[in-house]
């Protein structure tokens, strides 16, 4: 009845490799990257537009790039990396067939279909609504479409995803509980669904008063349900890159988690609570009372943000076992000194986890509190912030694990090998400076989304202080930075997969039992309880933990000088 | 390792290890003072966004913003742009349009005033500068804040919502001025 599925046994992992969800691995992440160049491209011409000195684009391209970036990386780039990183995190480590491989091609069909009609929509021209397209402003209507047609091919092809833990389970490709990248993947699945039905309760009517047929959408209502997508997909990039990590570190140094228990519970705590993050965007918002906000801003008393910490624990305390276990096990940081930092899978992976920590995590938590957004909400603190999440933390987090991929999935080696090694470190840096700048600019005041910080045509001009024109320049010329970063990355990747060497082919073998385990599947082996030592773990979550407390009530003191408002 | 099944099917009843134990009991905690710190604001700290939210229509804040202007209009800007001095302790009204806040206030310093915000047409984010408070401000919403000015000068409103191809036009003006 099944399809005869095809595997392959990687000559590295051992692994089996169904070949339709290798097909389907690769069409996605390809789609990504090219996401990911187009929405880099216009990022960057909107950085160099509030560069005052350059002030690139003309008023209506600046706002229609800001509202392509946003759709191109934010949306595209991000889940159809995601997709792949489902197809792989079940199909591959489970070593089962992919459920539905058709299927899979029709999600994957509607999701670009649908990101293409978005687009086009944008350089039309007349839908520069934002990323976000507040009402009552009003896009085309195939602007709204397109990108319902792409939630509802990305939640098939998070249904093909669970689809396929089940085959894997009933054909008992794996003995016991998935492992823990798995597990992390299923909690990004599961708020996925969340994330789109969310998407779809609110794009649908909007869709529907965009042709005529509904009269009125309510400002506040429609913030509401769409930030219950738009944050809580962030929640599904936490999820997902947060399994990369512990995939690169496994993969790359063979570390184990310290203890299954504590990461999945904080897997766990992100599927009961991240949710909740709606409000975020709503806490200077009218018509919402104090109580909802305080509750839903802090995940219920931030237990989604201990789920966080948990990570920024483990992740790094999985690394330091792993390598104390190699023998570099001198005073507290050895092991992190002699860590592969010349394997930019690594390298990316553990810059992606440090700058995700201070920069996005730090600064999320402190604009989420509810006094404090007042000197915050939209001002350009805002973008600064969430390019230390999702530019920092996933995107890296995504760019480190495709050079695992390269060899894994595409059978290629890395071509020039020297560039993708420092390609982590050029990007890190430039997105460092682009989310320190914008939060500067920021706490001085500087709108975002916002064409001239210097109101020369304004009637009432105002001048933002000086402090703040030096930050915008250097968030252009750190953008550029990060610009070549990225192009290094895109660089290797379509390098190495159209020009790459092959790496050394074994004979796909014509199997009709899906899911033959591979000669690799040892299982782990715990013994962290008891004998545990991460001394140098401990001493960077206290640099982390202090770092944060400090920022916390710095901004509380910054609130308190502001004009008295209740 | 992380991408192999655990090794102990019954993984969760492992012990879990002290230090681990003793960072999650840490960030727990953490979590619950910045929990607390956000009621305990409401209790004693005087920036507070208000929760006082009416419906209305464009007409009826229109209505009583002009008629505040009406009663209280105290000079024209250069370009005829009124400015408003209403009373200490009144109901003052601010609207946001494309692409303008309308009237320029004049508020007294140390003195509170009942601040109505709304918009006429799109969502506009009003942004008191160099002061910085951000509120968002909605159509067919009617937000109430008591705003009390603590030094003099002339400060801007700026719009921080995205609201079309004149965004970066949109500032208007509020004059702090000392007690009559």
């Amino acid at each position: 009845m099944a399809d005869a599925t095809t595997f392959r046994v990687c000559p590295t992992t051992g692994l089996s490799v169904d070949l339709k969800a290798q097909a389907l691995i690769k069409a996605n992440a390809v789609a990504a990257v090219v996401f990911l160049l187009i929405g880099g491209l216009f990022g960057l011409s909107v950085a160099l537009t509030r560069w005052p000195d350059v002030h690139l684009l003309p008023v209506d391209w600046f706002y229609l790039a800001l509202t392509a970036h946003g759709l191109d990386v934010l949306l595209c780039w991000i889940i159809f990396f995601e997709i792949a990183v489902l197809y792989f995190a079940s199909a591959i480590l489970l070593k089962s067939r992919l459920a539905a491989p058709r299927l899979a091609w029709v999600a994957f069909g509607l999701m670009v279909g649908g990101a293409l009609i978005t687009n086009v929509a944008v350089l039309q021209g007349d839908s520069s609504v934002m990323f976000t397209s507040y009402t009552p402003m009003k896009a085309a209507p195939h602007f709204y479409l397109g990108l319902i047609l792409f939630a509802v091919g990305a939640l098939v092809a998070v249904g093909i995803f669970f689809g396929t833990l089940v085959i894997a389970r009933e054909n008992k490709t794996y003995e016991g509980s998935i492992p823990l990248v798995t597990f992390g993947a299923l909690t990004a699945a599961i708020i996925a669904v969340f994330t789109l039905a969310s998407g779809a309760i609110i794009l649908i009517p909007t869709y529907l008063w965009s042709i005529g047929l509904v009269s009125n959408i309510d400002p506040l209502m429609y913030k509401l349900v769409w930030w219950a997508m738009g944050h809580s997909s962030q929640q599904i990039n936490v999820s997902a890159h947060v399994a990369i990590w512990y995939a690169i570190a496994a993969i790359v140094l063979g570390a184990k988690p310290i203890s299954e228990k504590a990461s999945r519970l904080a897997f766990l705590l992100y599927i009961l609570f991240l949710q909740l993050a709606s409000a975020h965007h709503l806490l200077v918002e009218p018509g919402l009372s104090s109580e909802w906000k305080i509750f839903n801003t802090s995940y219920a008393m931030y237990l989604a943000v201990l789920g966080s910490m948990i990570h920024a624990l483990t992740v790094p305390g999985t690394i330091e076992v792993a390598q104390r276990n190699k023998g570099f096990d001198k005073g507290l940081f050895e092991w992190l000194r002699k860590a592969p930092w010349g394997n930019p899978a690594f390298a990316g992976m553990f810059l992606s986890l440090v700058m995700f920590g201070f920069l996005g995590g730090i600064s999320g938590v402190v604009m989420g509190t509810e006094q404090i957004n007042l000197i915050m909400h939209n001002t350009l603190y805002v973008p600064g912030h969430f390019h230390g999440t999702v530019v920092a933390g996933t995107t890296l987090a995504f760019m480190a694990v495709t050079y695992l991929l390269i060899p894994l999935i595409f059978q290629r080696e890395v071509l020039f090998p020297r560039m993708a090694r420092w390609q982590p470190y050029v990007f890190a840096i430039g997105v460092t400076g682009i989310s320190l700048f914008m939060m500067g600019a920021g706490t001085l005041g500087v709108a975002r989304r916002h064409w001239d910080s210097t109101f020369a045509d304004a009637m009432f001009p105002y001048d933002y202080p000086a402090a703040a024109f030096v930050m915008l320049t250097l968030n252009g010329i750190f953008a550029l930075l990060a610009a070549a970063g990225g192009a290094m990355y895109i660089i290797v990747t379509v390098g190495s997969i159209l020009f790459g060497k092959r790496t050394a082919e074994t004979a796909a073998r014509k199997d009709t039992r899906p899911g033959v385990p591979g000669p690799a599947s040892v299982v782990g082996v715990y013994g962290s309880a008891g004998t545990l030592k991460i001394p140098g773990t401990v001493v960077l979550v206290g640099v982390f933990f202090v770092a944060f407390v400090l920022y916390y009530f710095a901004n509380w003191k910054y609130l308190a000088e502001v004009w008295p408002l209740r | 390792m992380s991408i192999s099944p655990p090794a102990q099917r019954l993984w969760w009843n492992e012990p879990i290890h002290r230090t681990e134990l003793t960072w999650i009991a840490i960030a727990f905690l953490w979590g619950l003072v910045m929990f607390f710190m956000m009621i305990y604001w409401h209790a004693v700290g005087l920036q507070n966004f208000s929760n006082e939210t009416y419906r209305t229509t464009p007409a009826e804040f229109s209505a009583k913003t002009d008629a505040m202007i009406q009663s209280f209009k105290v000079r024209d800007e250069a370009n005829g742009f009124p400015v408003v001095h209403p009373p200490a302790g009144s109901d003052i009204y601010l609207l946001g349009r494309i692409w303008m806040w309308w009237p320029n206030l004049e508020l007294e310093k140390g003195q509170s005033y009942r601040l109505h915000l709304s918009s006429l047409d799109y969502q506009h984010g009003f942004s008191l500068q160099p002061v910085n408070i951000n509120v968002q401000v909605h159509p067919g919403y009617e937000s109430v804040m008591t705003l009390t000015p603590t030094e003099t000068g002339e400060f801007a409103i700026i719009c921080n919502e995205y609201c079309g191809l004149g965004h970066h036009l949109m500032a208007g003006r509020i004059y702090v001025v000392d007690k009559k």
